[in-house]
């Protein structure tokens, strides 16, 4: 379809009644695309409580399910970092590794980064970070490090560009699924997960058990 | 989709006559509005991000050509196809092309409004393939054989009890005696009808709110995560989007998602922002093996570098339709195609054209609220006046009006016959209306006093008065 593609762009240049960009301005705005120039970004204060160091995660986890009334089987992504958790430490919790299937219940995630503007995970596709585990199962838990947290989106792309660049895809999550589409009465759980639950933990470090106050 | 924007009155009479939609749109009166209002109020800076937001966009529009280009040349470099459609036709056949050469049977959508305007699902249906809306107001009225009524909120002229009749006639699987009093319980039943749906899928199609012209990214907003299912996990994803969707960088993208939702929903951010660059890569284990972007025109570039380029900068928001008297009265299907509202009013005529879709921008009370409220700053109202400028020029009014027009043009243009014959009709209406001081019925202005009294003059025109005051008079 390379004829729609040149009558596209041949209209375009009609009807701003001009040809082809000249090479300085193309330049021009190839800089001002690389530089990834800021608008104006909001100050926001948001709080963050932290509550856990990374051992006392499957504790947290597990009390979490039970209080919940959810079943003690955990999806977990097959991302490295997870492996420095004692999962064993709780016996009771049953934990898969790889990409959500239809049946999973509960997935547990880390995140990319944390956005404190809007209190909005970050989340990217990989090998180790597959997709799926972020929409199908009902509960999804992510794990936060507080060494994770940035101001703005802003500071997301950023960190991105440092970090390797574009992956497939980029989740940005605020809260679990929700629709407004009957009588807009917000309902919680439409097609993703009826629950997210974060687990911040306050110094990826520590090796002592037990809750931070 | 066939456009009935010609029997807009009919339709609107239609609309107010509806007591389900009457009840619907009460409802939304009270709810986007004031969710907007809170949520701009907690963030100071939105006036000045409008105006950034509004600069992005003219810079975009003014070197689309260019951004264009960036944009495919990044979907190529990431492993994806874009697909240029000059018309509806176009596209659909792109589409189809992409579902054919895959075999695909089962195709789920996000919600797309580009989707909706080039009438994909028929085409595909038309071509024995099965296609699934999953955003739970699409899924609604597809199983009605509706067209959406709202930009963001396609089922918003439903009731739940309506909502719960059509899930009865089509669920017939399930117990006949099952409760759906509850708009949880029709969430659950949709849900657990759907889910099956997303997994078996070949095909996933999605809109998209913004493209990346930088990344070659695709950048969808949604609040059920049916986006996000519909997109990871079939084989191949089909972004249906149009020109007017790109900006530069990333950065231009999170000044313009600062104000979406907020001028959608009354969301800070909605529940999940998904940005989507190419397949599925090396040791990925999920994520579709195809991505393709389908690039709609369809009359858009010949919108640039005139009247209504402005247009091209709305996102889609909703917050003019959310606003608006005439809207809030009539519902959406009074439109009679895709888009309604405000926004409706001005691109319908500029996508159909202005004999097909005359009437809409005269539906307006010109009371400004869609402007005041628009994350974009996009002058509509001027705009209406535009298409009636054009209506008008083209002959497309009917003759009595054009008559009438003509006639209130030509003396307009003589102001010492107007004065005079304005002091005269003000003096003879508040002499003949000295008692009641309003009028039940007038000759020649049924339309007005049908519906509602005619206040009568104070017996001498403003004109005459001013004269008076300036020339030292004294008014009594």
């Amino acid at each position: 379809m390379s004829e729609a593609r040149e009558q596209i762009l041949a209209g375009i240049r009609r009807s701003l009644k001009r040809g082809r960009l000249d090479a300085a301005r193309e330049t021009e705005l190839r800089d001002r695309v690389a530089a990834h120039r800021r608008n104006l970004v909001p100050a926001r204060a948001a709080a963050v409580a932290r509550v856990n160091s990374p051992a006392a995660v499957p504790e947290a986890v597990a009390r979490y399910l039970a209080a919940e009334n959810l079943p003690a089987d955990l999806v977990l992504a097959p991302d490295l970092s997870l492996d420095d958790i004692l999962w064993d430490a709780r016996p009771l919790l049953r934990t898969r590794r790889g990409r959500a299937e239809a049946g999973d219940t509960v997935s547990l995630t880390r995140c990319f980064v944390a956005i404190a503007e809007t209190g909005t995970l970050m989340l990217i596709s990989g090998a180790e970070t597959p997709t799926t585990l972020n929409f199908l199962p009902d509960t999804h838990i992510v794990l936060v490090y507080a060494d994770q947290v940035v101001a703005t989106y802003e500071d997301g792309w950023d960190r991105l560009r440092t970090d390797g660049g574009m992956p497939r895809a980029i989740n940005f999550i605020t809260g679990p699924s929700r629709t407004g589409d009957i009588e807009q009465r917000i309902e919680l759980g439409a097609h993703g997960p009826r629950r997210l639950h974060i687990i911040l933990v306050d110094d990826r470090q520590k090796a002592t058990d037990g809750e931070s106050k | 989709m066939l456009a009935t924007s010609r029997a807009f009155e009919a339709n609107a009479r239609a609309g107010l006559a509806n007591d389900n939609l009457q009840r619907a749109l009460a409802l939304m009166r009270t709810g986007f509005p004031q969710r907007r209002r809170l949520a701009v109020e907690r963030l100071p800076e939105f006036e000045v991000l409008r105006e950034i937001a509004k600069s992005i966009k003219d810079h975009t529009l003014e070197h689309l050509d260019f951004y264009l280009e960036l944009f495919e040349e990044n979907v190529l470099a990431s492993g994806g196809q874009v697909h240029w459609a000059r018309s509806p036709d176009e596209a659909c056949a792109a589409v189809l092309a992409i579902c054919r050469s895959v075999d695909a049977r089962i195709v789920t959508k996000g919600k797309s409004m580009i989707a909706e305007e080039v009438g994909l699902n028929e085409r595909l249906e038309k071509n024995g393939i099965t296609t699934v809306e999953t955003d739970l107001g699409e899924y609604i009225i597809q199983l009605r054989h509706e067209p959406p009524s709202h930009l963001i909120a396609p089922a918003i002229h439903l009731m739940k009890e309506q909502v719960a009749e059509t899930f009865r006639a089509e669920h017939l699987a399930l117990d006949p005696e099952r409760s759906l009093a509850e708009a949880r319980q029709l969430c659950d039943e949709a849900r657990a009808v759907l889910r099956p749906r997303f997994l078996a899928a070949d095909v996933g199609i999605t809109g998209a709110n913004f493209l990346v012209a930088s990344t070659g990214s695709s950048i969808i907003v949604t609040n059920e995560g049916n986006g996000d299912l519909t997109q990871t996990l079939p084989r191949v994803h089909i972004v249906m989007t149009s020109l007017e969707k790109l900006v530069p960088t990333l950065e231009d993208a999170t000044t313009l998602l600062r104000l979406l939702a907020r001028s959608a929903t009354g969301q800070e951010f909605s529940s999940y922002t998904t940005v989507s660059t190419g397949p599925r890569r090396p040791g990925d284990l999920d994520g579709p093996e195809q991505y393709h972007v389908v690039l709609l025109d369809n009359g858009r570039s010949a919108l640039l570098g005139g009247e209504f380029q402005d247009m091209l900068r709305c996102i889609r928001c909703s917050a003019c339709m959310n606003h608006c008297p005439v809207y809030a009265a009539i519902g959406g299907h009074a439109y009679g195609w895709v888009y309604s509202g405000p926004m409706g009013a001005v691109l319908t005529p500029s996508l159909i054209g202005v004999a097909e879709a005359g009437h809409l921008p005269n539906a307006s009370t010109f009371c400004g609220q869609c402007e005041s409220v628009c994350p974009v700053k996009i002058p509509l109202p001027k705009m209406m006046r535009h298409w009636r400028e054009r209506e008008f020029a083209e002959k497309l009014n009917p003759p009595v009006y054009r008559a009438g027009l003509s006639l209130w043009a030509w003396v307009a243009k003589r102001p010492a016959l107007y004065h005079a014959l304005v002091e005269l009709a003000s003096r003879a209406l508040g002499w003949l209306g000295r008692g009641r001081g309003r009028f039940r019925t007038l000759p020649l202005a049924n339309g007005w006093t049908a519906v509602r009294d005619l206040p009568a003059p104070e017996g001498r025109s403003f004109h005459s008065l001013w004269a008076e005051r300036r020339n030292g008079g004294t008014v009594k």
